[in-house]
């Protein structure tokens, strides 16, 4: 008992902090590039449509850890063995010794696109559950494709999307901890380092999970009452 | 104002439009009936262009809406559309809804929109009704304001796509009225319906529809006092 008193504020003070706040950038981001995949996915240009579709298809159909290792590894041998290749071939000067991303960035990269590509899903979804007739009746009046959704139909899917969003969130408030395979010193990781310490692995996993249990329990109240506000008024 | 020439429209293989030929002139209201699957909400829907004819060409006070080169959305302002499901935006109160398209479409203020739309609400009198969301209308109100959200963007024709078919009895007769006080000021307007009280005492013109043709056209005491096309006979005799 004395050890997990001991490392609690280290648990929460760094690595739920860190967890969340990845968490919360991550999604952000993610929302951002869901909401660009998510009207690419519906677009009538084919071109975007199939951008979007092979991202989406990419990302929610490799494994976060592979993205992980591919964005942390992956990315800078491949640019590294580019400049050889330019140095060799073409006696450009090199630029860098490595092109290691930091951690963070890394960990950004990795959860924005993983995320982006579940709700570029969620919002076509949102998108799609709107009636015919509102686009419609939209059109009708004389308002472009643009201004339909952007005054009618979206503002309707916003509502609709925020129940999947928040599961999202808590699903990424999970993976997360995926990160700690890079080092990256996030919840899961802290709790590594405090064993590789102590060795109290029992104690430490539980408060680990407990931690999440508590962040995941929160978050998932606030999606109920979310649903139950925006379910009337539908 | 408008007029139809050799009109066709099929979905994948299957014909629903064959070969329509027809003219509204300014002021005229015209009533299109049919049995259902006749063609008729798809006749009125290829008017706005919300379905694309397959072949054919639709001129709306001159303007070609078939050639590339017309811009549908300027046309569309000019062509108003009352749906059966009535199609308000629930997300918005009446006087949004009248006020949306004015405001984005038109450029107009927001002062400018809103006098525009508590004008028209009360002419469909609904006044008392601005701060309402839809949900809370029943249908017949709230038919009544997609009436109100069309007129606020002064069309010249208006389309009317069975826009009594989804109330409860006791309502249709509010939004009939309504429709009977556009027909009087001299509204164009082009109504499909089963309303056929509707048709005789309104419509200056009844066109019948069957299996996508344009079976027979006349005034009302034309085609329902004295019907030429034994289809139009069958269809009265079922439903009179």
């Amino acid at each position: 008992m004395d050890v997990v008193i001991e490392n609690l504020p280290v648990l929460i003070f760094q690595g739920a902090k860190i967890t969340l706040q990845i968490t919360i950038i991550s999604v952000a981001i993610g929302c951002l590039l869901g909401l660009i995949g998510g009207l690419s996915r519906l677009s009538r240009r084919k071109v975007l449509r199939f951008l979007a579709t092979a991202y989406v298809d990419f990302f929610r159909g490799t494994p976060l850890l592979v993205q992980i290792f591919i964005v942390y590894f992956g990315i800078p041998k491949l640019l590294m063995d580019l400049q050889s290749f330019m140095v060799d071939s073409y006696g450009m000067t090199p630029v860098a010794d490595s092109f290691a991303l930091p951690r963070f960035l890394a960990a950004v990269i990795a959860c924005s696109l993983n995320s982006g590509a579940y709700v570029a899903e969620i919002f076509r979804a949102g998108v799609q559950s709107i009636e015919r007739g509102q686009m419609e009746a939209a059109r009708s009046l004389g308002m472009t494709h643009g201004q339909a959704m952007r005054y009618v139909i979206l503002p309707q899917a916003f509502k609709r999307v925020i129940p999947p969003l928040g599961n999202e969130f808590i699903a990424m408030l999970k993976d997360t901890s995926l990160l700690s395979v890079i080092g990256f010193a996030e919840l899961t990781r802290n709790g590594q380092l405090i064993i590789a310490r102590t060795y109290e692995s029992f104690a430490i996993w539980l408060t680990v999970g407990f931690i999440y249990l508590i962040m995941t329990f929160t978050l998932s109240r606030i999606v109920d009452y979310l649903e139950r506000r925006y379910k009337t008024g539908d | 104002m408008i007029e139809v020439k050799n009109l066709y429209k099929n979905f994948g293989k299957l014909e629903v439009l064959k070969d329509i030929n027809c003219r509204v002139a300014l002021q005229e209201v015209v009533c299109v009936i049919g049995p259902s699957g006749s063609g008729k909400s798809t006749f009125l829907r290829c008017l706005n262009l919300l379905e694309e004819p397959t072949a054919g060409d639709i001129y709306i006070d001159g303007i070609n809406l078939t050639d590339k080169n017309t811009n549908i959305n300027a046309v569309r302002q000019d062509v108003g559309m009352v749906f059966q499901r009535f199609n308000l935006f629930p997300h918005k109160t009446a006087l949004d809804n009248v006020c949306l398209a004015p405001m984005k479409v038109k450029k107009l203020s927001r002062d400018e929109a809103e006098k525009i739309a508590r004008e028209l609400l009360d002419k469909v009198g609904l006044s008392d009704k601005a701060d309402v969301y839809p949900e809370q209308l029943s249908g017949g109100q709230q038919q009544r304001v997609a009436i109100a959200r069309v007129l606020a963007m002064r069309p010249k024709v208006m389309l009317f796509d069975e826009p009594t078919s989804a109330l409860d009895p006791e309502m249709v007769g509010e939004v009939l009225a309504v429709m009977k006080d556009l027909a009087r000021e001299g509204m164009t307007m082009v109504v499909v319906t089963h309303e056929m009280g509707f048709a005789r005492e309104v419509g200056d013109r009844v066109i019948f529809m069957d299996e996508g043709r344009l079976v027979e056209e006349g005034t009302p005491e034309q085609v329902f006092g004295n019907p030429q096309n034994e289809r139009t006979r069958t269809f009265l005799g079922k439903i009179l």
